[in-house]
C-alpha cells in the first residue's frame, strides 16, 4: 500500500511516499508564492519520478505552513507533530528533535512511542532560522551549500551580538569593512545562530538522541556549533530535509 | 448657547433616568454599560465628579463619595475589541510615544487627545486615582494624564509582596488610604460618610464573592462558562465593584449558571478536555480563539485573569473594610512573588481539574508575563499537563500573527489528544 505525506513550508515544499512503511522516495522544490500549485507540484514531480499512478496512493497527509491551502489530502496536521512521527520513523530511540526551517525553527520531545510530549517554536523573528543563513551567505557572497563547510575553516570565529537579521546584517557588513577575515564572519555568523537554537532547545529540555531535521540541519556548521552549545551529539539523517514529509506520510499510513 | 446647551443636558439626563428604570428590570450588560458611560459623561449635569482609576485601584471609596469611577484599562478592552488599538497604538507612536509601551497606555494617551474609540473618548476626569499594585506603568501614564487634563493626581503605592505582608507594609499601605480618602474630601470639598463606606464595602465583598461562585460553577463538567464568557461578564465587577448594581448582576448569573449546571449544559458544545488560560485576552482575537479551541472540543474553563476581581477575598474582613483592603489589594496576583503565582495556577488546576495550560505571552503586559516560563517549568514539574505559549498582545494587533498561533494551538490539541487517547471526562464520547 502507498500512502504520501507533502510538507509545505516557507520556502521550500517535501513529498514523501512510501510502500507498505518503508520510503520510496522524497522530493524537494522551491514553494515560491503559491502554496496550493507549490504542493501539487512537488507531489506530481515525485509521482513522474517513481512512475507510480496517483490512484495507487491510498491516503496523503499535509503539513507545513501551506497545509490547509490543498484541497486534494485527507488531513492536515502540524509539522510539529509531523516532525515528531519522522523522526521517530527514522530512529524509534530519538528523544528530542530540533527542526529549522526557512523561516521558523522548534524543538520538540518524544516519548517512546513517537508521542510529542513539549514543543517550543520561535517568535515571530528570522534570526535563528534558514533565512538569517541566507541573508548572510548573500552579503558575504558565499554559495549556501558550501556556507557551513567554510565556518569550520575559521581559526577564531567573530562575535555577532546582534540577534536581529537586519541589524546582524549591518554587522557583517563592518566587519568585513575592518578586513576581518571571510572564514571568520561566517562562523561567527554560525555560533550566533546556534546560539538562537540552543536557548530555544534548552526551554523544552531536549535530551539525548537528539535530532535534526529542516533544511539547515544540511550545514554542518550549524549542527557542530549546536553540538558545541548543547554538549551532546545531534543525529542528522539523510532524510533531514524531508523528515516532516516522511512524518505526514506515517501520519497517512495511520488513517 | 448656554442655556440651549442646558436643554439638551436635560433631556440626556432624562434619558439616562429613563433607561435606568428600563435597567432595573432587564439588566443587560450591554445597558447597564450604556448607562454607566451615559452618566459619566454627563456628570457635570447631576454634580458628580469623574475620577479615572487604575484597574486594580480601590474603588469602593468613590463609590462611597458618589465619585463616578471611570476605568482607563476597560476603555482599552473595548478598543481592542472593537480593533482600534491599532490606529490608536500608531497614533501614539507619532506622538512619540515608544511601541514598548503597554498598548492600553498607548491607545488611552492617544485616544484622549482625538476623542476617538468606540465611544468617542472617555469622560473628563476631575482627578486621577493611580495605584501601582498592577503595574510601574500605571504610575508614568497616569502623570501625563494628569498634566494633560491638569487635575490633581492621587498615587497609592502597594510594596511588592513577595511572600508575605509585613508589619511595616501594612502600616505604609493603611497610611496612604487614610490619605486617599483626605484627598477625595479636598477635591469633593466633603466629608466621608463611613456609615456609607461601611455599606459600600459590604456590597463590594458581596459582588465579589458572586463573581467567585460564578467562576466556580466552572468546576462542574462540562462547565457552563468559559474564560471568553468570563471576560465579557468581567466588566461590572471591574467597574461597579461596590454597587447594588453589580451584586444584582452577577446574581442573575450566577442563577443562570446553576441552571445550566442543572441541565448539563456546557459552554462548548462537546467538552472534551479543559484548559485554564493566563494572562489578558486577546481582546480583538476573542471569537477566533474561542472557536479555535471549541473545534478540538477544548473549553477553556478558568483563567487567573478574571480571578484578580476576587482573588484576596480570603484577605478582606467585612467588620473591618478599610483596614483589611489595605492587604488585599497589596496581596492582588500581580503584586506577588513568581512562586506565589505558580501556587496560584497550581491551585487552579486542581480545582478546575484541567488538562492543559495556555499561557499568553502578552507584548504589552510586562509584569504579567515576565516569569511565565517559570511558572510553566514550575506547573510542569509539579502537574505535568501540557502548556503552550501563545506570543500576541491584548490590543495591539500588529503582535498577533494568525498562522503561527494557529499552528501551535493545533499542536498543543492534538498533543492533548495523543496523550490522552480516546480518554475523556465525558463518558459519552468516544474517539
Ligand atoms: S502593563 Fe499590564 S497591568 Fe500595566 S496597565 Fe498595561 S496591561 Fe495593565
Amino acid at each position: 500500500m502507498c500512502v504520501a505525506g507533502i510538507d509545505i513550508g516557507s520556502i521550500t515544499s517535501k513529498a514523501a511516499i512510501l510502500s507498505d512503511g518503508k520510503i520510496i522516495g522524497t522530493k524537494v522544490t522551491f514553494t515560491g508564492y503559491n502554496a496550493a500549485l507549490a504542493g501539487r507540484k512537488v507531489y506530481e514531480d515525485l509521482l513522474d519520478e517513481l512512475t507510480i499512478d496517483e490512484t495507487s496512493i491510498k491516503k496523503i497527509v499535509s503539513t507545513g505552513y501551506g497545509r490547509n491551502s490543498v484541497d486534494f489530502v485527507d488531513k492536515a496536521v502540524t509539522e510539529i507533530i509531523c516532525h515528531g512521527t519522522g523522526a521517530h520513523y527514522l530512529n524509534p530511540h530519538i528523544r528530542s528533535i530540533i527542526d529549522v526551517g526557512g523561516q521558523d525553527s522548534k524543538a520538540m520531545i518524544v516519548d517512546q512511542d513517537g508521542r510529542v510530549k513539549d514543543f517550543v517554536m520561535n517568535d515571530k523573528c528570522a534570526a535563528g532560522t534558514g533565512r538569517f543563513l541566507e541573508v548572510m551567505a548573500r552579503a558575504l557572497e558565499v554559495d549556501l551549500d558550501s556556507f557551513g563547510l567554510q565556518s569550520l575553516k575559521a581559526e577564531r570565529p567573530s562575535k555577532i551580538s546582534s540577534i536581529c537579521t537586519v541589524f546582524a546584517e549591518s554587522e557583517v557588513i563592518s566587519l568585513i569593512s575592518k578586513g576581518e577575515k571571510r572564514d571568520n564572519i561566517i562562523a561567527g555568523i554560525h555560533e550566533s545562530v546556534a546560539a538562537r537554537i540552543s536557548a530555544l532547545a534548552k526551554r523544552v529540555n531536549v535530551r539525548s538522541p537528539i535530532m535534526m531535521t529542516g533544511g539547515v540541519a544540511k550545514n554542518i556548521g550549524v549542527v557542530k556549533a549546536l553540538e558545541r552549545k548543547l554538549g551532546m551529539s545531534i543525529e542528522v539523517s539523510e532524510y533531514a530535509q524531508s523528515n516532516g514529509a516522511i512524518g505526514a506520510a506515517v501520519m497517512a499510513m495511520k488513517l | 448657547m448656554v442655556t440651549k446647551l442646558k436643554v439638551i443636558l436635560t433631556l440626556c439626563f432624562v434619558k439616562i433616568k429613563k433607561i435606568m428604570l428600563a435597567v432595573k428590570k432587564k439588566k443587560s450588560m450591554k445597558e447597564i454599560m450604556t448607562v454607566y458611560y451615559m452618566e459619566a459623561k454627563t456628570a457635570k449635569l447631576s454634580g458628580k465628579k469623574v475620577a479615572w482609576i487604575t484597574s486594580g485601584g480601590p474603588v469602593e471609596p468613590l463609590i462611597a463619595m458618589d465619585i463616578i469611577p471611570v476605568y482607563p484599562e476597560n476603555h482599552g478592552a473595548m478598543i481592542g475589541a472593537s480593533k482600534m488599538g491599532v490606529d490608536l497604538c500608531e497614533k501614539a507612536e507619532e506622538m512619540g510615544y515608544s511601541r514598548d509601551l503597554c498598548s492600553y497606555a498607548r491607545s488611552d494617551i492617544s485616544c484622549a487627545t482625538v476623542n476617538g474609540g468606540p465611544i468617542g473618548g472617555l469622560p473628563k476626569p476631575d482627578m486621577l486615582i493611580c495605584c501601582n499594585n498592577i503595574c510601574g506603568t500605571v504610575l508614568k501614564w497616569y502623570e501625563i494624564q494628569a498634566r494633560y487634563y491638569e487635575v490633581p493626581l492621587f498615587i497609592l503605592d502597594t510594596p511588592f509582596c513577595h511572600t508575605e505582608y509585613s508589619e511595616e507594609a501594612k502600616k505604609y499601605v493603611r497610611r496612604q488610604i487614610e490619605e486617599y480618602i483626605a484627598f477625595l474630601e479636598e477635591v469633593c470639598g466633603r466629608k466621608m460618610n463611613y456609615e456609607k463606606m461601611d455599606k459600600v464595602g459590604r456590597l463590594s465583598v458581596e459582588g465579589q464573592r458572586l463573581w467567585q461562585a460564578v467562576l466556580d460553577t466552572a468546576t462542574n463538567s462540562p462547565s457552563p462558562i468559559t474564560a471568553f464568557d468570563a471576560f465579557f461578564h468581567l466588566a461590572l465587577i471591574v467597574t461597579l465593584r461596590g454597587t447594588r448594581i453589580a451584586v444584582d448582576y452577577y446574581k442573575n448569573l450566577l442563577e443562570e449558571m446553576y441552571q445550566k449546571v442543572d441541565k448539563g449544559i456546557g459552554a462548548i458544545p462537546n467538552e472534551h478536555y479543559r484548559l485554564l488560560w493566563d494572562n489578558l485576552p486577546i481582546w480583538y482575537r476573542l471569537r477566533w480563539l474561542s472557536n479555535k479551541f471549541a473545534d478540538y472540543g477544548a473549553s477553556l474553563v478558568a483563567d487567573t485573569y478574571t480571578t484578580a476581581w476576587c482573588g484576596t477575598l480570603k484577605y478582606i474582613d467585612v467588620d473591618n473594610f478599610l483596614d483589611s483592603m489595605a492587604e488585599a489589594y497589596s496581596r492582588i496576583y500581580l503584586n506577588i512573588g513568581i512562586d506565589e503565582m505558580a501556587k496560584n495556577v497550581i491551585e487552579m488546576i486542581d480545582k478546575y481539574n484541567v488538562d492543559g495550560f495556555v499561557i499568553h505571552s502578552n507584548r504589552s503586559c510586562k509584569p504579567y508575563s515576565l516569569g511565565q516560563y517559570d511558572i510553566q517549568k514550575i506547573v510542569q514539574r509539579e502537574r505535568d499537563i501540557p502548556c503552550l505559549v501563545i506570543e500576541a498582545d491584548m490590543v495591539d494587533e500588529r503582535n498577533f500573527s494568525e498562522s503561527q498561533i494557529a499552528t501551535r494551538i493545533e499542536a498543543f490539541m492534538e498533543m492533548i489528544k495523543e496523550q490522552k487517547g480516546s480518554w475523556s471526562r465525558n463518558s459519552n464520547y468516544t474517539e
